[in-house]
C-alpha cells in the first residue's frame, strides 16, 4: 500500500468516528431536548391554571368553575388501597423467591413470568379485574355493584405486585450470608430470622420498591377507566364509581373546552411533579443503598 | 429411640420436654411461613394464566361469531355489529415499528454517548434525565402530545413531509395526506420517545459489562472509538441489546394513553403514516366504557386478549435473551 492510501485510510477512519461521536452528542441531545419541551410545556400551562380551589371544589360540568377535589381524594383512596393489597403479596413473594427459591426452577419460573408482568399492558389488567371481578359481582347482586372505587385499587394492586416483588427479592439477596448464619447458629427460627432480621436490615431497599410502585401507579390511567369509571361528584363509597386524577385529565383533555382544558393540566403539573420526586428519591435511596 | 426419650425425659422431665415441644413449634411454624411465602409466590403465576384465561373468556363470544374473519376484516361497525380488528392491529404494530426505527439508533447514541464519550462527571446527570423521560406519567405525553406536539407537527413538518418525501418515488404515497397533526406519525414518534429511556437504560447497563481489558486492548491497537464501539462492545453484547429492544417494543405495543391521544381513533384503512388511525389499546381505552352490546365488549376484550398474548411473547423473548448475557457474566 501507497503512503498516500494509508493516508487516505486512516483519514477516513477517523473521519467517520468523529462522525459517530457528533451523532451520538446528537442523539443526546435529541433525547434530553423532549423530556426539557414536556416538563416545561406541563409546568407552563399548570401553573397557569394553580388555585387553591382545585383542592376545595368538585369536578365542574363544562362553563363553570370548580376543581378536583374529588379525583384527589378518589386517587388517594384508590392508590393507598392498592398499597395495602398489593404490597403484602408482594413483599412475600419477593421473600419466598429470595430466601426459599434462590436457584431452583420454580423460583426462576416464577421470577420470569413477574419481569414479564412488570412491563404488561396495564390497559389488559383492567380489562382483567373487569371481566373476573365486575362482571361477576354485577351478575351477584343485581346490577347494583358494578364500576368501583374497590375494583379500581384492585388493578392497581396488581401493578404494584410485580415492583414489590422485584426489588424485594433483589434487596433481600444482598443481605450478607453471615448475618443468616449468625442467627440460625443462634437456634433462630427461620421466619423470625427471615422477618425480623434480614427484612429489617434490607429495609430501606424494600421501602424504595414501594416508592416506586406508588410512583407507578400515581400516573396509571389505562386500568382505572373501565375498573373505577369515574364520577363527578364526591363520593367515599367503595362499592360506587370514584373520580381519580388521571381518569379526569383524560376525559377534560379530550373534551372541546378551555376551562377543562386548564384544569387538566394542572391536575397533570402535581402529578408529575408528585411523580418525580417519588422516583426520584427512590432511585437515590436504591443507589445509596447498593453503594453502601 | 422412644425408650431411651422415656428414660431422658424421667431424669430431667420438664427442660427436656419443654427444649422439644418448642423446638416442634419453631418447625411447625416454620413450615407455616414457608408455605404462606410460596403460595403468595405462586399466585404471581396464578395471576398471570388467570389475566389469559379471563380475557380468552371474555372474548370467546367475539372469536366465536367471527372466527378467523375477526383478524382479517377491516370494518369495525359498532351500529351494524361487526367487528374486525386488522385496522387496530395494522396501526399497533405500524406505530410499534415506527417508535423502534427512531427509538434504537437514538438509544444506541445516547448508550454510546453514556458508556465512551461523556466525561464521567457528566454521565451520572444525563443518566439521571434520560430515567426521568421514563419516570413521567404516559398521560402526560398524550397530553402534550396532542395540544403541543401535534399542532407542531401540523403547523411545520407534516408540510415539510408532504412535500419532500411525500414526492418520492415508490415510498410518496405513504407520506401524503392533509397536515392534521395526528396520525400514525406522531403517534409513532411520542411512542419512540417513551420508549427511549427503557432501551437507553438497557443499552448502557449491558455495555458496562464488556471487560474493560478486551476494550482496552482495542484501544492499544489504534482502534478508535466508533471501531471499538462497533466492533467490540456491539458484537459482545448482541443479544442483550436485542433484548433491551424488544423490551421497548413489549412497552411500545400495549403502550395506550399516549396513543390514544394523538391517533385519532379512526376505524378506516389507510396506507399514509399521516393519517388518524387506531391501536389496539387505544380502541379498549376509547370505546370500552361505551360498549353496550354483548358483541361489541366481547370483541374489545378479544382485542385485549390478542395485545396480551403478543406482548407476552415478545417480552418473554426479550427476558431470555437478556438473562443469557446476566448468565455470560455470572461465569
Amino acid at each position: 500500500m501507497s503512503k498516500v492510501d494509508n493516508e487516505n485510510l486512516y483519514r477516513m477512519r477517523a473521519l467517520k468516528n468523529k462522525l459517530a461521536m457528533v451523532l451520538s452528542c446528537g442523539a443526546t441531545l435529541f433525547g434530553l431536548l423532549w423530556l426539557v419541551w414536556i416538563l416545561i410545556t406541563t409546568i407552563v400551562n399548570g401553573f397557569q391554571a394553580l388555585n387553591l380551589r382545585l383542592f376545595t371544589d368538585m369536578t365542574p360540568p363544562p362553563g363553570s368553575e370548580g376543581g378536583l377535589a374529588n379525583a384527589f381524594y378518589g386517587s388517594i383512596l384508590m392508590s393507598g388501597i392498592g398499597l395495602l393489597i398489593g404490597t403484602p403479596i408482594g413483599l412475600m413473594a419477593g421473600i419466598w423467591l429470595a430466601e426459599f427459591a434462590r436457584h431452583t426452577k420454580l423460583g426462576n419460573a416464577v421470577r420470569f413470568i413477574n419481569d414479564i408482568l412488570l412491563s404488561a399492558p396495564s390497559i389488559v389488567l383492567g380489562l382483567f379485574v373487569y371481566t373476573a371481578v365486575i362482571l361477576p359481582v354485577s351478575a351477584m347482586t343485581n346490577h347494583q355493584v358494578g364500576f368501583s372505587a374497590f375494583a379500581g385499587a384492585l388493578a392497581l394492586a396488581l401493578l404494584v405486585i410485580p415492583v414489590v416483588v422485584r426489588t424485594t427479592d433483589e434487596m433481600l439477596q444482598l443481605q450478607p450470608a453471615t448475618m443468616r448464619e449468625a442467627a440460625l447458629a443462634l437456634g433462630v427460627p427461620q421466619w423470625k430470622l427471615t422477618l425480623q432480621i434480614v427484612l429489617r436490615a434490607a429495609r430501606a431497599g424494600v421501602v424504595t420498591g414501594i416508592l416506586l410502585a406508588l410512583a407507578r401507579i400515581t400516573g396509571e390511567t389505562a386500568p382505572l377507566l373501565f375498573t373505577a369509571f369515574g364520577n363527578q361528584f364526591w363520593s367515599g363509597n367503595l362499592l360506587k364509581p370514584i373520580a381519580s386524577i388521571p381518569v379526569v385529565i383524560f376525559q377534560y383533555a379530550m373534551s372541546p373546552f378551555d376551562d377543562w382544558h386548564s384544569l387538566a393540566w394542572a391536575g397533570a403539573l402535581i402529578m408529575t411533579l408528585f411523580v418525580l420526586v417519588l422516583s426520584l428519591s427512590s432511585r437515590l435511596l436504591l443507589l445509596r443503598n447498593r453503594a453502601s | 429411640m422412644t425408650e431411651n426419650t422415656q428414660y431422658m425425659s424421667a431424669v430431667i422431665p420438664d427442660a427436656i420436654s419443654e427444649s422439644e415441644k418448642r423446638a416442634a413449634r419453631d418447625h411447625r411454624h416454620d413450615a407455616w411461613f414457608r408455605r404462606t411465602m410460596m403460595g403468595a409466590a405462586l399466585l404471581v403465576l396464578l395471576l398471570l394464566a388467570s389475566i389469559a384465561g379471563s380475557t380468552l373468556w371474555g372474548g370467546a363470544l367475539a372469536f366465536k361469531t367471527f372466527g378467523f374473519e375477526f383478524l382479517t376484516s377491516t370494518e369495525w361497525d359498532a351500529v351494524n355489529g361487526h367487528f374486525g380488528a386488522l385496522v387496530p392491529i395494522y396501526g399497533t404494530l405500524v406505530t410499534s415499528f415506527l417508535a423502534l426505527l427512531i427509538a434504537v439508533p437514538v438509544s444506541f447514541g445516547i448508550a454510546i454517548f453514556l458508556t465512551e464519550v461523556a466525561p464521567p462527571w457528566l454521565r451520572m446527570p444525563i443518566a439521571s434525565a434520560v430515567e426521568l423521560l421514563a419516570g413521567i406519567p404516559s398521560i402526560i405525553y398524550g397530553m402534550w402530545g396532542l395540544f403541543v406536539f401535534g399542532p407542531f407537527m401540523a403547523a411545520y413538518l407534516a408540510p415539510w413531509i408532504n412535500d419532500n418525501l411525500g414526492a418520492l418515488p415508490l415510498i410518496g404515497p405513504i407520506f401524503q395526506g392533509p397536515p392534521l397533526g395526528i396520525g400514525m406519525l406522531t403517534a409513532g414518534i411520542v411512542l419512540a420517545i417513551m420508549i427511549i429511556p427503557f432501551i437507553t437504560s438497557v443499552m448502557t447497563e449491558v455495555f458496562r459489562t464488556v471487560p474493560v481489558a478486551l476494550k482496552e486492548s482495542a484501544y492499544a491497537l489504534g482502534g478508535t472509538t466508533w471501531e471499538v464501539v462497533w466492533d467490540i462492545v456491539l458484537p459482545y453484547t448482541r443479544t442483550a441489546v436485542v433484548g433491551g429492544i424488544f423490551l421497548g417494543l413489549g412497552r411500545a405495543l400495549g403502550e395506550t394513553m399516549a396513543v390514544t391521544f394523538v391517533l385519532g381513533n379512526a376505524h378506516n384503512f389507510s396506507a399514509s403514516l399521516m393519517m388518524p388511525s387506531s391501536s389496539i389499546a387505544s380502541v379498549i381505552a376509547n370505546e370500552f366504557s361505551e360498549a353496550y352490546t354483548d358483541l361489541h365488549r366481547s370483541s374489545l376484550i378479544a382485542l385485549g386478549f390478542l395485545l396480551f398474548v403478543v406482548t407476552f411473547i415478545v417480552l418473554a423473548i426479550a427476558r431470555l435473551m437478556l438473562s443469557r448475557l446476566s448468565r455470560k457474566e455470572g461465569v
